[in-house]
């Protein structure tokens, strides 16, 4: 028997009148896990978590949770997850204590029971300070942390965060970012949503790329990144005299075509990624005399798989985000 | 946990956030509590001199029951205020994700609405009996006539909730949960006889539910005849209640936050 799944999907499919949003979703999260569903606006990314979570009944396909059916069995279901919508659902005129307390009254935990949790994830999600505030006046990353707060009050087997960080300053997303790994570690399985490519990267064990409601690709982020062809490396050097000494040295170490700039002086070929090729390159163009300028190495971002796979890229929709799209670029001056 | 026990348990935990918030929201119950204390004396003094009620001793005998009925059908429209903001903030999705009860939302909403509304109620009474209205009839009847009146009032919150998350917006919610109720009390017995209408007007308000209930409250605060209005007004209410919970709680279980 294969191991348990914490999540899984087959062919989920859900439309809304005249829009598909859901066309046949297929997704399976092992337990512990920290998988994230990245797509563009409108991919489905909400509607696949509402499913799982029970708030919407499937048009076609079957969704499991540690097993249990969710269209069968929704109250066992909600027994075992822990939801954190992409709005904030904070009762605003309660303190941060009593969202808390309140969340777990209706998980029916004791009350003292309650009140320990309510202090510990206090404690945890730094809000200590701010526990007998009113939430009216919180901010957003407060109210996101209180958001996960609230959801982890028993101890969820599953824990869906829905796009946890959109809206929040750097800041607060570096934060969130650290509490999320955090949370991985400590055993939760965890569903993430996002539009952020570099959230996604950072996050996840895995990625699952979905667009008009549906799955078009899965893997870690490197075998993504690598199945579009894995790292570039460009070199500029300084003399044009050396083209063909540099060139040379590049086809040796590239493991692919070449290209020359419209320069003469701008070479770019793909790499195997940590093959410390870099430092072969450097050490080799050294020794035949070729002064370097500038050398680059560039991953490509999950913007490049986007692109690959949909033939648009991600933020073509329309986009209300502020965040940070890019990955990141690692450069190489010598 | 047994389901009754689960939603007995879960209404009261939603009633108690309700009612929590209550004070730290004050002005929102001040002016809740200004609005019918307006209505009485407007229309005791602006019009008592005007119109005349053959059968009562005064105006203000005839008008009360009616003001009371119409506070109280207005204090409905919380519900619904208050079930389109849980959507617009969220909390539907997340209190639909706990294994809580599915009817405990809407239980606990009404029933916290009611508890506002029979303290307004209350201060509404008293400024009533400084302007000189008076219980004509006996103690017993006077309970049974404001027992109507809120029964009637709980009955359309569950109209206002079913409306509360038809909508897309709380200001949808305000509007239409608001917007029937003029005609729905003032083509009524409430302020006038429907004698004094035209025809085809005093046909309609004769019919009108919330006449059968203003009716059946002002004959009992009176001490009057009240024939088989109170149980009309009963029937009315549990029908309401019966229907529109019915189809609020089906709504509930399909209702996402925007
Ligand atoms: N309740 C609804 N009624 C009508 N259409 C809906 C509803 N919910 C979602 N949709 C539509 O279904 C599609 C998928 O929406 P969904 O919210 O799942 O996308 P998403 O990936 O979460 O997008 P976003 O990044 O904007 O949150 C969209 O076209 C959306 O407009
Ligand atoms: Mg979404």
């Amino acid at each position: 028997m294969p191991e348990q799944l914490a999540v899984e999907a087959r062919g989920l499919e859900k439309r809304f009148g005249e829009t598909v949003a859901l066309a046949g979703v297929d997704l399976e999260v092992p337990r512990g896990a920290l998988y994230g569903l990245l797509g563009p606006n409108g991919a489905g990314k909400t509607t696949t978590v509402r499913v799982l979570t029970t708030l919407l009944r499937p048009d076609a396909g079957t969704a499991r949770l540690d097993g249990i059916d969710v269209v069968a069995e929704p109250h066992r279901v909600r027994e075992r997850i822990g939801l954190t919508g992409q709005y904030a659902a904070v009762e605003e005129r309660l303190t941060a204590r009593e969202n808390i307390e309140y969340i777990a009254r209706l998980f029916h935990l004791p009350r003292q029971e309650g009140r320990r949790r309510a202090g510990e994830l206090l404690e945890r999600f730094d809000l200590v300070d701010a526990a007998d505030r009113v939430v009216k006046g919180f901010s957003g990353g407060m109210r996101r942390r209180l958001d996960i707060a609230m959801s982890l009050i028993a101890r969820p087997s599953v824990l869906f965060l829905d796009e946890p960080t959109t809206g929040l300053d750097p800041r607060s997303r570096l934060a969130m970012w650290e509490l999320i790994e955090e949370l991985e570690h400590d055993g939760t399985t965890v569903l993430l949503t996002t539009q952020y490519l570099d959230e996604a990267d950072r996050l996840a064990d895995r990625i699952v790329v979905i667009d008009h409601g549906r799955v078009i690709e899965q893997g870690t982020a490197d075998e993504l990144k690598d199945r579009i062809g894995g790292d570039r490396i460009t070199v500029s050097i300084a003399r044009i005299e050396n083209q063909a000494k540099a060139l040379e040295v590049l086809r040796q170490r590239c493991n692919g075509p070449v290209d020359v700039e419209g320069d003469g002086r701008t070479f770019s070929g793909p790499i195997r990624t940590g093959d410390r090729v870099v430092p072969g390159v450097v050490r080799a163009l050294d020794e035949v005399g070729v002064d370097v300028l500038d050398l680059d190495v560039r991953r490509p971002t999950l913007d490049d798989v986007f692109l690959t796979l949909t033939g648009r890229p991600v933020d073509a929709a329309d986009d209300d985000s502020d965040g940070v799209t890019g990955a990141p670029l690692t450069k190489v001056t010598s | 946990m047994t389901d009754l026990s689960m939603v007995v348990q879960d209404s009261w935990t939603e009633a108690g956030r309700h009612l929590r918030i209550i004070p730290r929201n004050i002005e929102v119950l001040i002016f809740a509590t200004i609005q019918p204390i307006m209505f009485i004396v407007l229309f005791s003094y602006v019009f008592g001199g005007a119109i005349t009620a053959p059968g009562f001793t005064n105006y203000d005998q005839f008008l009360m029951p009616g003001i009371f009925a119409q506070s109280l059908v207005f204090g409905s429209a919380f519900t619904g205020v208050g079930l389109a903001e849980d959507l617009s903030k969220g909390l539907v999705d997340r209190l639909r994700s706990l294994p809580m009860s599915r009817s405990a939302v809407l239980i606990g909403r009404t029933v916290s609405d009611l508890l506002r509304n029979i303290f307004t109620f209350t201060i509404m009474v008293v400024i009533a009996f400084a302007i000189g209205f008076r219980l004509e009839g006996s103690f017993a009847q006077a309970t049974l006539a404001t027992f109507v009146l809120l029964l009637f009032s709980y009955s359309l919150s569950w109209v206002q909730a079913l409306i509360g998350l038809s909508v897309k917006s709380v200001e949808a919610a305000n509007s239409a949960g608001f917007i029937w109720m003029f005609p729905l009390t003032f083509v009524s017995s409430a302020f006038v006889p429907p004698e004094t209408m035209p025809g085809w007007l005093e046909a309609i308000a004769n019919a009108n539910p919330f006449t059968i209930v203003t009716n059946a409250s002002r004959a009992l605060y009176n001490g009057m005849p009240v024939g088989n209005d109170v149980w009309y007004s009963i029937g009315w209410s549990l029908a309401l209640i019966a229907v529109f919970a019915g189809l609020a709680t089906r709504k509930f279980g399909r209702s996402t936050s925007a």
